[in-house]
């Protein structure tokens, strides 16, 4: 009897301490990750600084409306990456907004059962697509489609417009628009979707009751009450816009100017960075293509940030109001 | 019958027509936005699959990259030099991203936790060419091109993903199950291990399976890091590494036909691998979460 209630003791105190250990090991563990995960980021922000610092120095906050990139002479600037950027990311948004909008309606308030489902999987699959793959299709497939055939139309139709002034070509700005709309629609479209479903049901049928059409209902209920969290998936979409390097490069045709027609090649930031960083010919050419990538770096977070908030803030609301 | 009641008026007036009319055609937009982005879908893949298929052969895949303006050769070297990189990247992020995961939906003090949670979604939301520079500057500008610096890279797009999934799977576990674990006695590491993750390890692998999807098709981590390789087989991890994406971009980028075939062929190969596993782990991740809701 004392000898059971002995070794009971002694596996009990055994069990505490191997629970104290294994409680604190898991715990280390899990907060070392934890800690590895935060360094990792803000390494990244600190190591891109670093690489701008020699270019910031040279050239200041000026960087930013210099036009000129000459690798020989070293003068750098970002103005025209700046501009191919905003207006890539413009046409993408342009195009994919109402499209991502009308997909996340359809399948929330329109589509049957067994059709939401399919209809949903092949957006998400657009959004799988490899960027490289989309690239390869948007330089060799959508770009003599573009310059043949949706250039020419824009060409005699908006002509007037300098914007749809110039000779359409297979590659340049309007084209890197085309395929970053392609790539943003699933992403705006998923978040809507999701958006759509948590829109309170009572909310919907209330809309019905008193008579509404299934379009009056979704103006006045469900695209009012998700207002705030639509433009969250379009600053989402348009971060992706900004950031994507590889399709954007394969398709704008490469040039640092800024010309009015949208059928004139061009460059972003990150296509820039894409197309010269191994072969930069000095430390200061990898320097400003440093600074290119820190700028990117910053609209990256703020436009992540920003979309945060006001998805904390919508979510709030919408918890508040149930 | 001919008398219509003047309060009740059923068949509606021309008001009724007209909300009605606009209610049909916004549903028609949306269903035409709909059928879009399921032709553009379609039209992408039929390109590739078209263009891809003609140029297909076993000699394609197990042959060494072709030299400089020679005509055949295979990708043989690309697909183990992918392959080698999304191994490497799995191999940092999975139990990375499984133990932040875990330290956050387990051990982390409210006032901690909000801090992480934001340096993933920073990391998620990074622009992928940044992570290039980024690891080019940690790694390789002192050094070289080399295969886990790629490997590296890619880990940092695959780190937030699989965090993400894990934590969306560790919230779906009943509290009740953790809470009858504490109960019986068992300690917050025997209920972690053998409670916790053992009924959310599927889903876990799912996210990874995605995650790995999204890794392999990624261009620009790979561009500064493990782009100038060998055209032969090379599983050395200390050099750069052959991969499918940036062979695809170099190849994309060449005015020799030959090589858009080539660059045709490979992406279909990249495609079908991205879209069969991404579809794979999604109908899986489905079938956990159903699991759960029962």
């Amino acid at each position: 009897m004392s000898t059971v209630s002995a070794t009971a003791g002694l596996t009990a105190a055994r069990r505490r301490v191997r629970d104290w250990l294994g409680d604190r090991l898991l715990f280390g563990l899990t907060l070392l990750a934890s800690l590895a995960t935060v360094a990792l980021m803000l390494g990244i922000i600190y190591k891109i600084l670093a690489g701008a610092h020699s270019a910031f120095n040279k050239f200041g906050i000026a960087f930013l409306w210099e036009r000129v990139w000459d690798a020989p002479k070293n003068i750098f600037g970002a103005l025209p990456g700046l501009y191919g950027t905003a207006v890539t990311s413009l046409i993408a948004l342009v195009i994919a907004v109402p499209l991502a909008i009308a997909i996340a309606l359809f399948l929330s308030e329109l589509a049957p059962q067994g059709v939401r489902a399919v209809v949903g999987t092949l957006v998400e699959m657009l959004a799988a697509i490899p960027s490289v793959v989309l690239g390869l299709w948007g330089i060799l497939v959508l770009g003599p489609f573009a310059r043949d055939h949706i250039e020419p139309w824009l060409h005699s139709t908006l002509g007037f417009i300098p914007l749809f002034d110039g000779t359409p070509g297979s590659s340049g700005i309007f084209i890197a628009g085309l395929v970053l709309a392609i790539m943003v629609v699933p992403i705006i479209a998923s978040i809507c979707r999701e958006l759509f479903v948590s829109v309170p049901q009572d909310l919907e049928e209330a809309a019905f009751a008193l008579g509404a059409t299934r379009w009056e209902m979704v103006r006045g209920v469900v695209l009012s009450s998700s207002r705030p969290g639509i433009a969250a998936a379009v600053i989402l979409g348009l971060g992706r816009a900004i950031g994507e390097a590889i399709a954007v490069t394969q398709v704008i045709g490469a040039g640092w100017i800024i010309h009015s027609s949208l059928f004139s090649t061009g460059d972003t930031l990150a296509s820039r960075i894409a197309g010269q960083f191994v072969g930069a010919q000095s430390d200061l050419q990898t320097a400003s293509l440093f600074y290119l990538a820190a700028i990117l770096l910053v609209i990256g977070l703020v436009t992540n940030l920003v979309a945060q908030i006001i998805v904390r803030r919508f979510e709030y609301q919408r918890a508040g109001a149930e | 019958m001919a008398a219509v009641d003047p309060v009740l008026n059923l068949r509606g007036g021309q008001k009724v027509r007209r909300r009605r009319l606009v209610n049909r055609v916004a549903e028609a937009v949306a269903l035409l936005a709909a059928l879009a982005a399921i032709a553009v879908l379609v039209v992408v893949v039929w390109s590739v699959a078209k263009r891809g298929a003609a140029e297909l052969s076993w000699g394609f895949l197990t042959k060494d990259l072709p030299l400089f303006g020679q005509p055949g050769g295979g990708i043989a070297p690309l697909i183990v030099g992918s392959a080698i990189l999304v191994g490497i990247a799995t191999a940092i992020a999975l139990p990375l991203g499984v133990l932040t995961a875990l330290f956050l939906s387990e051990f982390a003090p409210r006032r901690v936790a909000p801090a992480i949670q934001l340096a993933l979604d920073l990391m998620n939301g990074l622009p992928s060419v940044i992570i290039g520079v980024f690891v080019f500057g940690l790694l390789v500008n002192q050094h070289k091109m080399s295969g886990y610096a790629g490997g590296f890279a890619l880990s940092i797009v695959m780190l937030p993903l699989v965090a993400r999934s894990t934590q969306e799977v560790l919230r779906l576990v009943p509290l009740a199950q953790r809470e009858g674990a504490m109960a019986l006695g068992a300690s917050r590491w025997r209920t972690v291990l053998g409670i916790v993750l053992p009924s959310s390890l599927g889903g876990i692998l799912t996210g990874t399976v995605l995650a790995l999807a999204r890794a392999a098709g990624e261009t620009a981590p790979l561009l500064f890091t493990t782009a100038i390789f060998a055209n032969s087989l090379s599983t050395n991890i200390g050099n750069a590494l052959p991969n499918i994406p940036v062979q695809i971009f170099i190849w994309s980028e060449s005015a020799d036909p030959e090589d858009h075939k080539r660059a045709w062929a490979s992406a279909l190969v990249l495609m079908l691998f991205v879209l069969v596993t991404s579809l794979i782990a999604r109908l899986a991740l489905v079938r956990t979460q159903r699991k759960f809701n029962r």
